[in-house]
């Protein structure tokens, strides 16, 4: 078991490698140029200042050798500084994946809570108008955009009835709190400023509701149809023939069984949600991976782009990784070796 | 005569929605007497785990039961959920065709065994019943079972998952067993061993059972009486000895016909032909018609009811002609 685990991740490097490299290619084959956010539009015109700035990003060397560079860099765990902040972009990724984290946590917590219980509710009372309430509120989540249902929340409770506070993940004169894991609400909690930790929390609140409502969706619809197929097995018939009642029949037998497959739903749900949170991000002000993105594929920033491909590749290998180990735990039929 | 341990009467279940319905039982009558061994016998479809799962309500809801079932005094059929409950597992154990679906693949089987325990006995502290588990299995003969309490379904051999399955019905000392098709799903040589498994249980402890198969030679060497049961009715009952020999009704001595003789490997079995109805196509008359070599135009019109002919109760009106001489 430890060895399957460390061999697994012992493959995650090369894989990344690899996925570096597709990263690498595809970038150059785009025909927008990088220079634009580079070279001060003003100097656009200026070949001799163009050529330096060129050659001081490496944009001048033959597209090979500027692999071979980028290669070595990212083996020494260097990947580049980024065009567009002129920072390492390690640095911008350990400054934004935390606040992506912390969102997408709040989120699958909300959507794997809320969705379980509205997926075993509806499998409880199946073909129901609790059913149907359940199911429909389930649809709603996993169909409705998330830029019209953030907007709408941001509207009501931060604007009209001022529950909540505005966007970003602080209050904007509030001094972020020092802490090792970059999730505020954490940070605050383990320094104990507990005031800092209500305003993270509540700052938290409603992208972590508008995210957690489309993972809520998709958690809820599996659950159910999941479970209406393990309460169709023969080992259900046997549990309520040995006496057993039916809340125990539904959570002791029939919900083992349904969660094997919503396991892996979940590990791939956050690992996209890493790189695919960005709508939410964006409405919420989120100074995540997510708006990151977005704004380093706007302006051609190679290195920015490469980041977050890496950041985006090793989320779904991890994952992949954590679904794999759970599904062993939950499903004894399966070996691993 | 002792007191019946159950009685049923007049045992009807319906499936279908609003005006659609069909019957999969129909008017099923039969008495069991503490102790004794009934076999229902027929093909697939004749309805026999209907009628056992319609007495301990594990039907879905789209199923209409009606008729009675007196177990020890009380209607199992209109006794609500928790009593019904408590004689599940308790008074009434079950045993299922596919030892391997019928067990839950992710717990223990050890697990399941403590469960069943516990579920009837809200006292007995979990170390006991784990004891307790572990000497059901070796009542019916698992070797090592201390350690065989720990492992998953899948890691048993068929044989050994229906032995398991038995002491979970066993657990909590039932009046009355239930085995539907036991053997069924398992190699022939298994299919002996468990019959014989079951057959000194019960006997030693008293337990009365209902034996389900579609092989007559399975309920052969077992069962008091037989039930033999086709399209939703019992079309002949008597005892074993009467059903095997003195026989009134086609349907039965086709299955006669259809047992697989342990004498001359090669013969070829004379399964009989054509296909049981289905409950939404069944025809007017005796449903056995379309079927029967013996069948005269008054059999597709009028369905004959039991009665007594010779040694057995049968459901055919050509009964008296067809004696034992008769070919089938
Ligand atoms: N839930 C259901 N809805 C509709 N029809 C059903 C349902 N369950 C069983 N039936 C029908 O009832 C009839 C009797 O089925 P049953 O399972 O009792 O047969 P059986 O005698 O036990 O046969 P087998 O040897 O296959 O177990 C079948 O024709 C089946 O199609
Ligand atoms: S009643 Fe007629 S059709 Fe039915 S079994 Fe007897 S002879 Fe055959
Ligand atoms: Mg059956």
């Amino acid at each position: 078991m430890l060895k399957y685990i460390l061999r697994r991740i012992l493959t995650i490097p090369l894989l990344l490698l690899g996925v570096a490299s597709v990263a690498f290619m595809l970038s150059q084959m785009t025909k927008g140029d990088p220079l634009a956010a580079l070279v001060p539009e003003r100097m656009m015109s200026d070949p001799a200042v163009v050529a330096a700035i060129k050659a001081q990003w490496g944009l001048d060397e033959p597209l090979p050798v500027r692999y071979v560079y980028y290669m070595g860099n990212l083996l020494r765990g260097d990947m580049g500084t980024s065009f567009t902040t002129r920072r390492p972009v390690s640095t911008d990724i350990a400054e934004r994946l935390p606040a992506t984290l912390e969102l997408v946590v709040a989120a699958m917590i909300v959507g794997t809570v809320v969705g379980m219980g509205i997926g075993l509710v509806s499998a409880r009372f199946r073909n129901t108008a609790i059913d149907g309430a359940g199911r429909g509120f389930a649809l709603l989540g996993s169909s409705v955009p998330i830029f019209w249902s953030g907007l709408i929340l941001l509207y009501i409770f931060s604007v009209r009835l001022k529950w909540t506070p505005g966007t970003g993940r602080l209050d904007a004169r509030t001094q972020p709190p020092e802490g090792i894991t970059g999730f505020y609400t954490i940070d605050a909690a383990l320094a104990a400023d507990w005031p800092v930790f209500v305003q993270a929390l509540s700052h938290l609140l409603l992208p972590a509701l508008v995210l957690g409502w489309s993972v809520t969706g998709i958690v809820a619809r599996l659950v159910r149809s999941s479970l209406l197929e393990s309460l169709g097995q023969d080992y259900i018939r046997t549990a309520r023939a040995k006496g057993a009642p039916e809340h125990r029949v539904l959570l002791g037998h029939a919900l083992p069984n349904a969660l094997i497959p919503v396991l892996t739903v979940l590990g791939f749900t956050f690992a996209y949600l890493i790189t695919g949170a960005v709508l939410t991000e964006a409405i919420f002000s989120w100074p995540g991976i997510g708006s990151y993105a977005v704004s380093s594929a706007r302006s051609l920033d190679y290195p920015a782009i490469g980041g977050v491909t890496i950041v985006g590749a090793t989320a779904f290998l991890l994952a992949n990784l954590v679904t794999d180990l759970a599904y062993a735990w939950a499903n004894p039929r399966i070996k691993l070796q | 005569m002792t007191a019946p341990l159950l009685e049923v009467t007049g045992l009807t279940t319906t499936f279908g929605t609003g005006g659609k319905r069909a019957s999969a039982v129909r008017g099923l009558d039969f008495t069991l007497e503490p102790g004794k061994v009934l076999g229902i016998v027929g093909e697939s479809g004749s309805g026999k785990s209907v009628a056992m799962m319609s007495m301990l309500q594990l039907l879905a809801p789209s199923a209409k039961v009606t008729g009675s079932a007196i177990y020890k005094g009380r209607d199992l059929i209109t006794m609500g959920p928790r009593d019904i409950r408590k004689i599940r597992g308790k008074e009434i154990g079950c045993i299922f065709q596919d030892p391997l679906s019928a067990f839950n693949p992710v717990k223990t089987i050890g697990h399941q065994i403590v469960e069943a325990i516990l579920l009837h006995d809200s006292k007995i502290s979990k170390r006991a019943a784990t004891e307790h588990a572990t000497s059901l299995l070796a009542d019916v003969a698992i070797p090592q079972p201390g350690e065989r309490l720990g492992q998953y379904p899948h890691e048993f051999s068929g044989g050994m998952r229906q032995r398991a399955m038995i002491a979970m019905a066993l657990a909590n000392g039932p009046n009355l067993l239930i085995a539907d098709e036991p053997t069924t799903a398992l190699d022939v040589t298994v299919q002996a061993q468990i019959l014989d498994l079951l057959r000194k249980l019960t006997e030693e402890r008293g337990i009365a059972t209902i034996l389900i198969t579609h092989d007559l030679g399975v309920v052969a060497g077992m069962a008091d009486e037989i039930m033999v049961m086709y399209a939703g009715r019992v079309v002949e009952r008597g005892s074993a000895e009467a059903i095997f020999y003195d026989t009134r009704h086609p349907y039965t001595r086709g299955l006669i016909a259809a047992m697989p003789k342990l004498d001359g490997p090669g013969e070829i079995l004379r399964a009989i032909e054509g296909t049981p109805p289905s409950i939404w196509t069944r025809p007017p008359g005796c449903s056995f018609a379309p079927r029967c070599s013996f069948a005269i135009e008054a059999c597709r019109t009028t369905e004959p009811g039991l009665r007594r002919v010779g040694e057995t109760e049968t459901a055919c009106m050509r009964a008296e002609e067809l004696d034992k001489g008769m070919p089938a």
